[in-house]
């Protein structure tokens, strides 16, 4: 704030309240003790008179006390330009003392959080009820709720991994986050004669019939393409985060129609990373906690 | 001494002219000080002009009512920060016009919401919130997916809100159509909402 500025606040502050006490004194009258009080002349709809009482003691008293309160607010907190107030009180001094007694409460829990492994955080329960609120606030958006996920939003309650389900591996994925990237093959299958086939042929991996001729055709595009990421026997490659084809877990749908778009057009998975923006400690917790969701007992 | 009111109760004209001059004055002394503060009139570190496509994706926002759920002003109390990061700054809406604090969170707080999900996410998201939020009461924007983003009214947007102060290029305005060419309303809705608050993952 330029000091301009800053006088042109005082003064008008300064000068609104002289007003405001100006008006009260130079309209006032004494009580007056004979108990007659004079009207003010106007006469309306040819016999109301407006009378002209003087003010209530209540709130002649209320006006002034009013005013000597504002002058004390202004004296102790920031209010007249850039005078920061006696009290040196601000909206972030007050915001940094609340995160700074926050941090401490929770600095002692921390601690031990982050003495304990990942294995051990996943089975306690005063760190999995503070990974739950967590969940909820950073993670549920997109694994759902019930962590159970969605088309193109990996299921954290089962036991199949993009990546890898090893403590290391899931904190990895959270901390850092992960770029899936699945090719459209379209073009490099001959058009969609060569999708269908392509098509068949993964359905056939995970256990679904389909025309023999057409699988024949998809498995011998599937070995010039496909097994670089998806491996000889599709398996996958969690390195890749290449997903396994022969289980019945899919990420975007397991029908033909999904299938097909996904060797198609390709698929652009994104997991954005977060230990920027949660820190060690609570990526920590969240990894924990995803380990204790697939590990089977169930509870969210 | 006592001020007679009479003529003033009496003359309607001078009454409507003094109040008139009354309200004047209390605007003048509350907001032009407010053009002369660094605070409001200095853009926080990062803040830049919208590009086009942001720019089309804000007005979308706005015809859309995005703001009657959705604040885009996160107070300094720590249960705030704690959720969503930096508090707001008055210096990140001065190429705000108009600002999009909003008053009313049915949804979550924006003002952050930038890279906090995927393109992806928030198509998906815009289509149909429940298929990802079960619980949400987030009406479906369906139609932002079919409908394009209309190249000619770009440049006169850019053009008025340099008139107002936002600081565009030459350069900028005359490529501003074709940024936005062939792109849909989701697309720059997505965009605009992608930069919301990045600037201050740079401030800690």
């Amino acid at each position: 704030m330029s000091t301009g500025t800053s006088w042109f606040i005082i003064i008008v502050t300064l000068l609104n309240i002289a007003g405001c006490v100006w008006l009260l004194v130079a309209n006032g009258r004494a009580v007056d003790p004979a108990g007659t009080a004079k009207d003010t002349g106007h006469v309306w709809d040819g016999d109301l008179q407006e009378l002209n009482n003087p003010l209530p003691r209540w709130w002649f008293w209320l006006f002034i006390i009013s005013v000597i309160f504002s002058l004390a607010y202004l004296v102790l907190y920031p209010g007249l330009g850039s005078f920061r107030g006696v009290l040196g009180w601000s909206q972030s001094g007050q915001h940094a003392g609340e995160v700074a007694r926050a941090n401490a409460a929770q600095k002692e829990r921390y601690a031990r959080y982050a003495s304990l492994s990942l294995p051990a955080l996943a089975a306690d329960p005063e760190a999995m009820g503070t990974a739950r609120t967590l969940y909820a606030n950073y993670c549920a958006a997109c694994h759902g709720s019930d962590a159970r996920g969605g088309a193109g939003f990996p299921n954290l309650t089962d036991a199949s991994w993009l990546y890898g389900g090893d403590p290391d591996t899931v904190l990895a994925s959270i901390a850092n986050g992960r770029m899936g990237a699945m090719p459209g093959w379209e073009a490099a299958l001959g058009g969609e004669a060569g999708v269908d086939e392509v098509t068949a042929y993964v359905l056939s991996l995970s256990g679904t019939a389909g025309d023999p001729g057409r699988i024949a055709a998809g498995e011998a595009k599937y070995a010039t393409y496909c097994v670089a990421c998806h491996g000889v026997d599709g398996s996958g490659n969690p390195a890749l985060g290449a997903p396994n084809l022969k289980d019945d877990v899919w990420l975007y749908g397991g029908d033909a129609v999904t299938v097909r778009t996904s060797i198609a057009k390709g698929r652009q998975g994104q997991m954005p990373a977060h230990e920027a923006l949660l820190g060690t400690d609570r990526v920590r917790l969240l990894a924990a906690y995803v380990l204790k969701l697939s590990s089977g007992d169930g509870s969210t | 001494m006592a001020f007679n009111h009479d003529l003033i109760e009496r003359k309607v004209g001078l009454l409507g002219v003094l109040t008139a001059l009354t309200i004047s004055v209390a605007g003048f002394v509350q907001i032009v000080p407010l053009y002369f503060a660094t605070e409001t009139t200095v853009a926080a570190p990062g803040i830049e002009p919208y590009g086009p496509l942001q720019l089309e994706g804000r007005d979308i926002y706005i015809r859309e009512g995005c703001y009657n759920c959705h604040s885009q002003m996160i107070r300094p109390l720590q249960s705030e920060t704690e959720r969503y990061g930096h508090y707001s700054l008055a210096g990140e809406s001065v190429y705000d016009h108009p600002f999009q604090f909003g008053s009313k969170r049915t949804g979550p707080d924006l003002a952050r919401v930038g890279g906090r999900y995927t393109d992806e996410w928030h198509r998906l998201h815009m289509i149909n919130p429940r298929d990802l939020v079960p619980e949400s009461n987030m009406p479906g924007f369906p139609w932002l997916a079919d409908s394009l983003v209309d190249p000619a009214g770009t440049p006169g947007k850019m053009a008025a809100l340099r008139a107002i102060g936002v600081p565009y290029t030459d350069e900028q305005i005359a490529g501003a159509s074709a940024a936005v060419e062939g792109r849909t309303e989701m697309e720059a809705l997505i965009a605009y909402l992608q930069g919301l608050g990045t600037a201050s993952r740079n401030w800690k």
